[in-house]
């Protein structure tokens, strides 16, 4: 494998107009070209402007991910791409609610955990929580590992939002 | 300005009227009703009644190609909508400007699995290079407006439009072209100039240099075709184009080296492979082209000119890009050359030019003629000799003679040439060639054709005599999906699954009974005579040119094989396909 070939996971912020069918267009665009999406959020960013913001993560090789970003600026309704793991560092975050259900020393077990994490509980029953945790993917990922054999039930996460450090608009 | 209010069919056609339309082509139906009652109420836009609307999108390929102005259909809802994909699909990837009009279910039923109701934004969104779905007459004029400009500017493309028939009666105000300016979309023209420096400075140290150009130069306008030759003969550079750029630089000049490609000459193809320098303008290194892009060009360095900033890089790595229009870029290029001291050494270019005369020596295109049945490539040649000219446009369907008319069809201007390479749909030749003609009234606008690629729009035959359009439909007719079965005995042992024409209709009796002429050819002796016979005819002709039944296209990169590798004709020893070249078409 050259350097070329590499597999990198990628970042890329995409700021839309609002319009309909927008988000149809981009993940169109990922499935008919075949590239791989590993995360997709967007919402609303400016109501005046009516401008969305997606944040994409996404795997493939140099070559790919620059056709990736210029493809996405193709897009008529596509204001601005960028890279933020190329272009600039930044920050990602995401969001997970985590049900577990369990009595005992295993629930005592998840709720100690958690604190470890900064986990919120949001919902809690006599057999059960909810937590509510935020990070990086991967911390959310080993949270939501400990959890398995604690009495995981469900999980729901956000998917990553990311921002560029500095003083800088994107 | 004050703002007139008018009903949103009214808008429709206000706004064709002041985008410069006066031509449409299209075919009505239910929920296109309104739009149809405005155009019936006007003088300034004519409307050309197909007979499919797939040839309704074909046409205005046609019109647009051969005048580059955007071309303009109107189709109704549901299966006026999907039969317009194909033709949708091949623009796009031609890069041509359409406008497309679709008539939709009214708002209230989007949804409710309506009669002729289908997501027509939903279905063209991968086929088109933006589309709308206008909820409201208040959007339609400025809809109308960047839906031209969108299509138009940057890389040409086709749009649709998808009007609701509630909203083609709702009254609004309209909204003139000068009071919309698009949002967010800005591609950018003038080339970096630094870009464009680095570039003239291996041009003026190429040893092995090649000119790759391609449609981008057609589709950047005239002046990018002037500014190309002014540019090829001061450097003395050879040049090759693909199948889309033909024309641009004139055939019969000395630099010329005959297409590229699959089916492309030797010169130019080993040009290529040996080349220390591609100067790209206006192609996008498409597998056709390129062969086996392991083995493509091993040792050039590589500039690329385009307007589509993901062209740059997607099939084959670059050392320089520039991103911008053909003609912008290429001016700034020339002048920047001729500011220039250094000049590429004269002896390495003679050298250079040795080498592509002993590959020309070996003649490509060259054939085996025959006294008693007609080559195909002899009935091309015949063409060519007999009704070349300015005022001549040629389009094709897809196959064997479309490859045929490429090598052996010589063109000297742009906007001439019209066939679907991107795509290669059978059935694209013989409406482009009537949106051609529509554009051009006195042109000889001729179909080069397949006996099996004409049947899938034959229909347009009545849409030609209705509008007295003199088009010619050149058959080359060898029984056979000729390509396929190439495909077939290169491939798959010999074995003509499904390829031969069979039950083909007398085509000189078709023609007649839709009121066209039709005139049979079966000798060479008698080619030549009857080919002036057709041109003499003020009418559409079908032309059924009886060739030889086995001819196979040749020079030829088999797939998955590089430039080095061309066979040059029937030699099977030579015609060996690797495992992994089988799997691509
Ligand atoms: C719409 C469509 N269907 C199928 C094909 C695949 N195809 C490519 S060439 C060809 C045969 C064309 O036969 P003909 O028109 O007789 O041309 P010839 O190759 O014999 O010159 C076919 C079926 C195609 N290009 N387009
Ligand atoms: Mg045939």
């Amino acid at each position: 494998m050259t350097i070329q070939d590499k597999i990198e996971r990628h970042t890329l912020a995409v700021l839309v107009d609002n319009e309909a069918g927008v988000l149809a267009r981009v993940i169109g665009l990922f499935a008919g070209r075949g590239y791989n999406i590993e995360s997709l959020t967007v919402a609303e960013v400016d109501q005046a402007e009516h401008m969305s913001r997606i944040t994409v993560v996404t795997r493939g090789t140099p070559m790919v991910i620059e056709q990736i970003r210029a493809q996405l600026e193709r897009l008529v309704p596509v204001h601005k791409v960028v890279d933020l793991t190329a272009d600039r560092p930044s920050i990602e975050r995401e969001m997970a609610l985590v049900k577990v259900a369990g009595i005992g020393e295993k629930r005592v077990e998840a709720l100690r955990l958690s604190e470890a994490f900064r986990a919120r509980v949001v919902d809690t029953t006599h057999a059960s929580f909810i937590f509510e945790v935020t990070g990086a993917p991967e911390k959310i990922d080993a949270f939501v590992a400990l959890m398995r054999p604690l009495g995981l039930v469900d999980v729901s996460r956000t998917g990553v939002v990311a921002i560029a450090r500095g003083a800088e608009a994107m | 300005m004050a703002a007139q209010e008018m009903t949103g069919a009214e808008i429709v056609i206000k706004a064709l009227v002041d985008q410069g339309v006066d031509t449409i082509f299209g075919y009505p139906g239910g929920a296109v009703l309104p739009i149809y009652d405005a155009l019936f109420q006007q003088q300034k836009i004519r409307h050309i009644l197909v007979r499919h609307e797939q040839a309704a999108v074909h046409a205005a390929e046609g019109y647009a190609r051969s005048t580059g102005k955007p071309g303009v259909v109107l189709v109704t809802s549901g299966p006026g909508a999907t039969n317009a994909v194909t033709g949708l699909t091949d623009a796009l990837m031609d890069s041509i400007p359409l406008v497309c009009i679709t008539g939709q279910v009214p708002t209230h039923l989007i949804g409710t699995d309506a009669f002729q109701e289908a997501d027509t934004v939903g279905i063209t969104r991968p086929c088109t290079k933006h589309n709308w779905l206008v909820r409201s007459a208040d959007d339609l004029g400025r809809i109308m407006h960047e839906a031209f400009y969108v299509a138009t500017n940057g890389r040409p493309g086709p749009v649709v439009i998808d009007i609701p028939k509630d909203v083609q009666f709702q009254k609004a105000d309209y909204l003139a072209p000068q009071n919309v300016v698009h949002k967010t979309y800005r591609p950018r023209v003038k080339g970096d100039i630094e870009q464009i420096r680095a570039a003239v400075e291996l041009i003026a140290k190429a040893k092995k240099p090649v000119f790759y150009t391609g449609g981008g130069v057609v589709n950047s306008g005239p002046s990018a075709s002037l500014l190309l030759r002014e540019f090829v003969r001061l450097t003395g550079f050879p040049i090759t184009s693909t199948l889309m750029g033909l024309g641009a630089y004139p055939a019969s000049d000395g630099q010329w080296l005959g297409m590229l490609g699959m089916h492309g000459t030797y010169e130019a193809n080993l040009a290529m492979h040996d080349a220390d320098l591609i100067i790209c303008v206006g192609a996008r290194f498409d597998d056709r082209v390129t062969g086996n892009v392991a083995a493509f060009s091993p040792n050039a360095k590589k500039i690329h000119i385009d307007i589509d900033p993901s062209s740059i890089n997607k099939n084959v790595k670059v050392d320089i890009a520039i991103i911008g229009d053909c003609a912008h870029v290429l001016e700034d290029m020339l002048r920047i050359y001729k500011a220039k001291a250094a000049r590429p050494e004269k002896t390495a270019l003679a050298r250079w030019w040795e080498q592509i005369e002993a590959w020309r020596g070996k003649r490509s295109l060259a054939y085996k003629a025959s006294d008693d049945i007609i080559k195909p490539q002899y009935a091309i040649e015949r063409l060519c000799a007999l009704t070349r000219g300015p005022d001549t446009y040629i389009t094709t369907e897809v196959g064997q003679h479309q490859m045929w008319a490429a090598q052996h069809y010589h063109f000297d201007e742009p906007n001439h040439w019209m066939t679907s390479g991107g795509l290669g749909t059978m059935g694209y030749g013989f409406p482009a060639a009537i949106g051609a003609q529509i554009a051009h009234p006195d042109a000889l606008v001729i179909d080069i054709a397949g006996e099996a690629s004409i049947q899938m729009n034959i229909q347009e035959l009545s849409t030609a005599i209705q509008f007295m359009l003199p088009v010619k439909i050149f058959i080359l007719n060898n029984s056979y999906m000729g390509m396929v079965r190439q495909w077939q005995e290169l491939l798959h042992g010999g074995r003509y699954s499904h390829s031969y024409s069979d039950a083909l209709p007398d085509f000189v009796k078709l023609a007649e009974a839709y009121g066209a002429v039709g005139i049979r050819a079966e000798k060479p002796g008698e080619l030549d005579d009857k080919i002036r016979e057709m041109i003499a005819v003020k009418k559409p002709v079908i032309f059924d040119c009886v060739v030889d039944r086995f001819e196979n296209c040749y020079p030829m990169i088999p797939s998955g094989a590089g430039h080095h590798e061309m066979i040059l004709g029937d030699d099977p020893e030579a015609a060996t396909v690797t495992e992994e070249g089988k799997m691509l078409v």
